[in-house]
């Protein structure tokens, strides 16, 4: 059997590189994608404690979190569309009218 | 009968608040002129019938104290208490302080009613002069220092209203603040001989301090500093050397306001407070030599400035000065009933004066330089007869009633043990000045050639003014009849009235009853002798001889600019008191302590909030992957901080 640590050292990686990816990628549909990533790697955690510890309420909250992540995807698309449609731009750096 | 008193005191007020609260409303001159004048005329009835009541009564009964409420009462548990009340003392002085000050103040009321004539603030004329009349009855009717402090600040408060009643000419408004300033000086003197009397006797009322001021032995320094801080109050209130340089300003006001405040009652407010304490200054003989010095040389120095000035009004005002002075020196060589008697002939002749001088402005269309006038006695018969009246008065010519005032105080300045010859010269000196002037006065306004174009066509005033004229030169007549000495047969009805009053002051000074000695006699033949022969002199030089008086002038050129201009003591004050410290204001504690200081803090601490704002507003960038990072790093942070715990 694959040792638990394997896949919570594999989820922790791929939520860094999601929390990086976030904080870092100019492009707004880079940054989405990389929050894709965060949710799915906590979705991996969840089910690797549910298959050690023989419960299935893990599996159950993957359920909500997929649920959860496909409504944010679709809003977010929805608003950076509505931007470019504005501002003729996905990047980030530009848009930042909300300051002093 | 006594409680009417209070009445005496509140008729001017309601006037006061009457006349200011709905005076401009009224568009009725005669209405407003009628009733502030009604006010006070019902108050000298009044004051009249309790006077008559008092002749009735025997001596020992005439003193009553009317209470009407209490004004300051602290309860400290110890044995001083401050405890003042709002109360009136009717007694001789009072009630003839009352009546001088009604009575006159009456005639004068009635005078303004057409003097004012046509001016569009005469109701606020009205309404301030009963509010003087009011301050002022409260000063002299009061039976506690407190009070009596109220109607002193009162009547230099409606000084000031008064003398700049014409607030939109700018040396007007600048006479009365120096007026007031002034005044001001001197009321510090008072109040802190106020607080030393507090210190010293626990009380503030006068029965009180003069009662137990009889443990004190003469010459007892607590009391000479108490008479002498009084006595400042005095110099500042009744424009004695050195504060008497706001009076000759405080001409700028209307000629009813000189006549009332600066001639017949406020400038005597000082005289009837040393009477009053005449206890008090008994103990402080040092004192009393201080007051007469004073009174003697202010009554020479100012007769001799009022010799070369060429405004009718600013000779009265010197001449007040002057007179004041008489009075003064009465009082320091404890002659205490004579100067009372010499403030109240002085006020009819010295008001009757003043609005004779306003009847003449008022005919010559404000022209005040005597220059310019002359030969005015056909043309204001009735003005120039009073005028003369009150001249001779003042010169002190029998029967006159300047002569029997005046010449009390000279007998009592030659003849007490507290009088010298050289006090008794400078009244002397100082009357023949006197007659100089005020006959110099006369022959160039009245008499003489006509040196005024014929377009100015001056014409006598109207009734209501020269009513109260007639009755003033009446009264400068014969008022000296209640003065008659004993040398000359009469009773003395004046100083027996008052004797009750300084009684424990006369026992103090071991003054007896003079019997009538032969040297009063031969002093009268001298002062009035030299009367006449400042008349003549006058009359001489300014009807016939002018040359006499231009060749004077030249030869004593330094000396004529000196007295000219009043020994540039004004110009003296100016610059070492008035610049130094307007400059002062101006440099150091307005532009360097107020903007300086105070603004710089404030608006310095306002200027640093600002750039600290400034700096930190660049922290919202409006990317929110910046906010984001910040999330992170916060996070990071605390769960770092909670695994190493």
């Amino acid at each position: 059997m694959v040792p638990i640590q394997s896949y919570l050292a594999l989820s922790a990686i791929l939520f860094v590189i999601g929390a990086a990816g976030v904080l870092a990628r100019r492009n707004a549909i880079i940054v989405f994608m990389s929050i894709e990533l965060m949710l799915n790697s906590v979705n991996l955690t969840l089910v690797a404690f549910s298959a050690h510890l023989g419960n299935a309420t893990g599996q159950m909250l993957v359920f909500f979190v997929m649920t959860v992540a496909a409504a944010e995807a679709a809003v977010g698309l929805a608003i950076v569309i509505a931007l470019f449609r504005r501002k003729k731009t996905v990047n980030l750096d530009e848009i930042n009218i909300l300051k002093w | 009968m006594y409680g009417l008193t209070l009445y005496i005191v509140l008729l001017p007020l309601f006037g006061f608040l009457t006349l200011g609260l709905f005076g401009s409303r009224i568009k009725n001159e005669k209405l407003i002129g009628i009733f502030g004048s009604g006010t006070v005329g019902i108050s000298f009835i009044i004051a009249s019938v309790i006077f008559v009541h008092m002749l009735g009564l025997d001596e020992s009964q005439r003193e009553h104290i009317e209470t009407l409420y209490t004004w300051i009462s602290t309860f400290t548990g110890t044995a001083t208490s401050l405890d003042v009340s709002v109360a009136y003392q009717i007694d001789q002085l009072s009630i003839l302080m009352t009546l001088v000050v009604t009575g006159v103040g009456f005639l004068i009321h009635v005078y303004s009613i057409g003097y004012m004539h046509g001016d569009k603030g005469y109701w606020r004329f009205f309404s301030y002069m009963n509010l003087f009349i009011f301050a002022m009855l409260n000063l002299v009717l009061a039976d506690n220092f407190a009070l009596m402090f109220l109607g002193w600040e009162g009547v230099g408060l409606c000084s000031y209203l008064l003398i700049g009643f014409w607030y939109e000419k700018k040396f007007t408004g600048d006479a009365a603040k120096k007026a007031f300033v002034v005044n001001r000086i001197g009321d510090f003197g008072f109040l802190l001989g106020m607080f030393l009397i507090f210190q010293t006797f626990g009380s503030l009322n006068f029965d009180t301090v003069f009662g137990s001021a009889s443990v004190f032995s003469v010459g007892n320094p607590t009391l000479k500093w108490i008479t002498l801080l009084l006595f400042v109050g005095a110099m500042g209130k009744s424009a004695q050397i050195p504060l008497y340089v706001w009076l000759p300003d405080a001409m700028a006001g209307p000629t009813p306001v000189s006549a009332l405040i600066h001639a017949a009652t406020m400038v005597t407010a000082g005289v009837y407070m040393v009477a009053r304490c005449s206890v008090l200054y008994a103990l402080a003989p040092a004192t009393l030599q201080f007051v007469a010095a004073i009174g003697a040389v202010t009554a020479v120095f100012a007769a001799t400035i009022g010799l070369a000035q060429n405004d009718i009004k600013k000779v009265l005002a010197y001449s007040t000065i002057s007179q004041l002075g008489y009075m003064f020196l009465a009082m320091g060589v404890a002659a205490f009933s004579a100067g009372i008697f010499h403030l109240m002939t002085h006020a009819f002749f010295k008001a009757l004066l003043f609005l004779g001088s306003g009847a003449v402005i008022h005919a010559m269309h404000d022209e005040q330089d005597i220059r310019h006038m002359g030969g005015l006695k056909k043309y204001l018969p009735v003005t120039y007869w009073t005028f003369l009246v009150a001249s001779i008065a003042i010169s002190g010519i029998p029967p006159f009633s300047g002569f029997f005032s005046k010449d009390e105080i000279l007998w009592k300045a030659f003849s007490s043990d507290y009088g010298s010859v050289v006090l008794w010269f400078l009244g002397l000196f100082g009357a023949a000045l006197t007659a100089f002037y005020i006959f110099r006065l006369v022959s160039l306004t009245f008499e003489g050639k006509e040196r005024f174009s014929h377009d100015t066509h001056p014409h006598e005033a109207p009734r209501t003014m020269t009513i109260p004229l007639i009755i003033l030169a009446f009264l400068s007549m014969v008022g000296g009849v209640v003065g008659i000495p004993r040398s000359l047969l009469g009773g003395n009805a004046i100083e027996r009235w008052l004797e009750p009053i300084f009684a424990s002051a006369n026992s103090k000074l071991m003054i007896s009853e003079h019997n009538v000695a032969w040297g009063e006699y031969v002093l009268m033949t001298l002062s009035v002798a030299v009367a006449l022969a400042g008349i003549y002199a006058a009359r001489l030089i300014y009807l016939r001889r002018m040359e006499i008086a231009t060749a004077f002038v030249e030869r004593y050129n330094k000396i004529y600019n000196l007295i000219l201009n009043k020994y540039y003591v004004d110009e003296a004050y100016d610059k070492a008191i008035v610049t130094p410290i307007v400059n002062a204001s101006d440099k150091i504690l307005w532009k360097g302590f107020d903007v300086g200081i105070v603004d710089g803090l404030v608006n310095g601490s306002a200027g640093l909030v600002a750039l600290t704002a400034q700096w930190l507003r660049k922290i919202q960038s409006g990317v929110a992957q910046n906010y984001a990072i910040i999330f992170i790093g916060g996070i990071v942070f605390i769960l770092t901080w909670l695994l190493l715990k």
